[in-house]
């Protein structure tokens, strides 16, 4: 199986070491434990105002969620910027390799096949990572946003003629995608069980240092960064 | 809408301060209102109230002596001509046209219904409706206690000392009355309001002799312990001609409170407190007065009806009436000493704390009259309340739903007019006779009656705007926001908490199982292989 980066391939196959670094920065660490720790939030207190539960009061569950939805969207916006100051956003570019990246979840990982991708710092995630996040950055969370703006926003809007059905429209698309959400968050968190050992992933998210693949000009030019590289 | 930036802007940045009263404060009073007024005069002092009077019409004229033009201000009160004309339906209603799930019709019935008409001697249809002297000034604005009409003397009080059932009535001191007049307190407007129908607490649902003196709990604006208002602090009058109808209601009150000190001929809830009434805590304020263009004041604010102790009357069916026991009308009554059956009247149901009926109203109330056609098949509706979702102009209101079940003509399908009342023999408390009495009823308003009578249910709609409770006991979100809250059967809109999308939520709660399903799969699978593995 053959592997291509995601920048140019080099015409001569330079050497690589399995080097030990920081692939999550502090700030996408940061990102992600409070993104999930308010998406927790806002599906808890969402399904409340949906009537899925009761187990907080509705007008609780309406203030929690509003609260946490505005600091998500604080989050974004920071992490968005994040995304292009630091070029990271090239990481979710679709990448070659989907097929097999399926087939190893669904046969590989029973026979204990190797995984058909190899982590670098310029390719964090697998095919189907990718494809997934991005799914999650482009589809999932926008129309989450934007329906639940609107949704904030109605009753600055109710007045207008012939929004009738206005509401229910955002909240068919809000409820839908907050659906697509929790699906995606079901699998995502299988899906970090599946490292060398069950807790490999969530202890790289949490620490930020997972065992990549680098060649000596990254880790000559890392080290002049004054980044720590173990071997 | 800038007021509106404004505030989701504030709730955006500090939901959690609490907003300072600031300049979208409205003017509140902010000292009691009380019934009396600092009067200029001394009524005691005037030569004219000296007396002697023998009856109401003296007393009348003795105060047009100063107040000239109160007669003729008043003539032009629907007090005085139980008449309204609806501008919007074109219908002609008041107490003198309509018909209602309780005694029916004023018409032939007039000495008993007219003793709360604010005059004297409204005998029949041939009134004189131009006299001044006949206007009752002290029903309003006797400050004694005193005065008192009896049931069927045409509005005017006993002429000697009587008794009608358990309740004796004197005639009263007129010198008294007179010389104790000022602007109208609670029990006034009550001596009416509150026992209309025939009875304490029996038409309105949030009108009752608890109002009289109600405490803070029963009605926030009223209560001895809180603000003491009077009716008319809301029911602001200009020339004896008072704010506020039930024939065409500000459901919604666009104009909202005028700047301090400035008084506004409405008697709606925005007119002191303005479009954006909640102020704190931001967050929560915003999303309540989000709500203000779809949903009345009153209907979060009022979460009961007949919450003072006095119970109201929900049904009446007359279609029981005239019963007799050994020959003999007769009564029954609950524990608390409520009529259940009355052989004169019928069946009756009484509740208290009653929640009430909710539905879009945009103020309009169109009439089901006698010349209107009824379907005797379905529930009539003999007032019907209009509005939608759609309709700008419309909120969801609160009423009481009055359930009947009353007389029509069989011949014409109409609702009829009745003679109750009355020492004759067409009226049916004397006689127990359907036809004569719906013969005498129609007859005094120039109307036929086919002669075949029926009886057809009935549902008439009072909305409520009494009874506004504190804020602490004003509804809970989820009082509406659940599967079955109060507004369950409310149409045409999409509310979160009561609705959902059948198909997408079946998609979705499959596609959530579906996933957890398979995630715990896969993992099992990779434990078993993982053991087979390691077996090897």
């Amino acid at each position: 199986m053959t592997q291509r980066s995601d920048t140019a391939s080099p015409l001569v196959p330079v050497p690589k070491h399995k080097r030990t670094v920081m692939i999550y920065s502090r700030y996408e660490r940061f990102w992600h434990w409070s993104q999930a720790l308010l998406i927790f939030v806002l599906v808890f207190s969402g399904f409340a105002v949906h009537g899925t539960h009761s187990l907080i009061r509705f007008d609780i569950a309406v203030s929690v969620h509003t609260i946490a939805a505005l600091a998500l969207i604080v989050l974004w916006v920071f992490t968005t910027f994040w995304h292009f100051t630091t070029g990271q956003w090239r990481q979710y570019l679709p990448k070659s390799g989907l097929f097999q990246v399926i087939r190893f979840y669904a046969f590989g990982i029973l026979t204990g096949a190797p995984h058909p991708y190899s982590k670098s710092l310029r390719r964090k995630q697998n095919a189907l990572q990718s494809l997934a996040y991005l799914t999650f950055m482009v589809m999932i969370g926008p129309a989450l946003w934007l329906s639940g703006i609107l949704y904030l926003t109605y009753p600055l809007w109710n007045r207008m003629v012939g929004q009738a059905f206005g509401l229910g429209a955002v909240a068919f698309v809000h409820t839908a995608a907050s659906f697509m959400m929790v699906t995606f968050v079901l699998i995502h968190v299988y899906m970090t069980t599946t490292g060398k050992t069950v807790g490999h992933y969530v202890k790289t998210m949490i620490t930020g240092y997972d065992t990549v693949e680098m060649d000596e000009v990254e880790e000559a030019y890392l080290k002049s960064q004054g980044t720590r590289i173990f071997r | 809408m800038v007021r509106a930036a404004l505030s989701i802007a504030l709730a955006l940045s500090v939901w959690c301060l609490t907003l300072p009263a600031g300049a979208q404060q409205t003017a509140m009073p902010s000292r009691p209102e009380q019934a009396k007024a600092k009067s200029t005069a001394d009524h005691s002092k005037f030569e004219a109230l000296k007396g002697p009077f023998t009856s109401g019409p003296e007393v009348t004229k003795a105060c047009l002596t100063c107040h000239t033009e109160a007669s003729k201000q008043v003539h032009k009160s629907i007090h005085w001509t139980w008449t309204y004309k609806h501008e919007g339906t074109g219908q002609t209603l008041g107490k003198k046209s309509v018909v209602n799930s309780f005694c029916g019709n004023v018409t032939s019935n007039e000495p008993r219904c007219t003793s709360c008409h604010a005059g004297y001697g409204w005998t029949d249809r041939n009134f004189d409706f131009s006299s001044e002297a006949n206007v009752d000034c002290v029903v309003c604005h006797d400050r004694t206690g005193t005065y008192r009409k009896v049931p069927d003397g045409a509005g005017h009080p006993a002429a000697s000392p009587r008794k009608i059932g358990k309740d004796s009535y004197a005639p009263p001191d007129w010198v008294k009355v007179a010389q104790n007049v000022g602007m109208p307190g609670r029990e006034n407007c009550g001596s009416c309001h509150f026992y209309g129908g025939g009875g304490d607490g029996v038409k309105h649902g949030d009108l009752d002799s608890s109002m009289a003196n109600p405490n803070r709990k029963l009605d926030v604006h009223m209560g001895k312990d809180g603000l003491n208002f009077t009716c008319e602090t809301c029911h602001t009058s200009d020339a004896h001609v008072l704010a506020g109808s039930r024939y065409d209601v500000a459901a919604k009150d666009t104009k909202g409170a005028v700047h301090r000190g400035a008084e506004r001929q409405a008697a709606s809830c925005e007119s002191c407190h303005g479009g954006q009434p909640h102020k704190s805590p931001a967050l929560k304020a915003y999303y309540l007065n989000g709500h203000i263009e779809k949903v009345a004041c009153e209907s979060c604010h009022i979460p009961a009806m007949a919450r003072g102790g006095v119970p109201t009357k929900t049904l009446w069916d007359w279609s029981t009436a005239g019963k007799m026991k050994d020959g003999k009308p007769y009564a029954e009554h609950d524990a608390k000493g409520n009529d259940t059956y009355l052989s004169t009247k019928g069946t009756f149901k009484w509740e208290e704390n009653v929640i009430p009926y909710y539905a879009w109203f945009d103020g309009k109330v169109r009439y089901t009259l006698v010349d209107d056609k009824i379907d005797p098949t379905r529930t009539v509706e003999v007032n019907r309340i209009e509005g939608s979702y759609a309709d700008p102009k419309a909120r969801i209101w609160p009423f009481k739903a009055m359930q009947g079940r009353q007389a029509y003509d069989k011949g014409t399908n109409q609702l009829i007019y009745m003679n109750v009342f009355g020492q004759n023999d067409t009226a049916f408390w004397t006689n127990f006779d359907w036809p004569r009495a719906i013969e005498a009823g129609m007859k005094s308003a120039g109307k036929e009656f086919s002669g075949q009578h029926g009886f057809v249910d009935t549902v008439m709609y009072w909305p409520l705007a009494h009874m506004v409770a504190p804020k602490e006991d004003s509804l809970a979100c989820a009082s509406c926001h659940a599967r079955d809250g109060r507004l369950a059967n409310v149409p045409g809109f999409y509310m979160p908490g009561r609705d959902t999308f059948r198909w997408l939520d079946i998609i979705g709660y499959l596609a959530m199982a579906g996933a957890l399903a398979g995630v715990i799969f896969h993992g099992l699978l990779r434990l078993l292989f993982s053991r087979n593995n390691a077996a090897h």
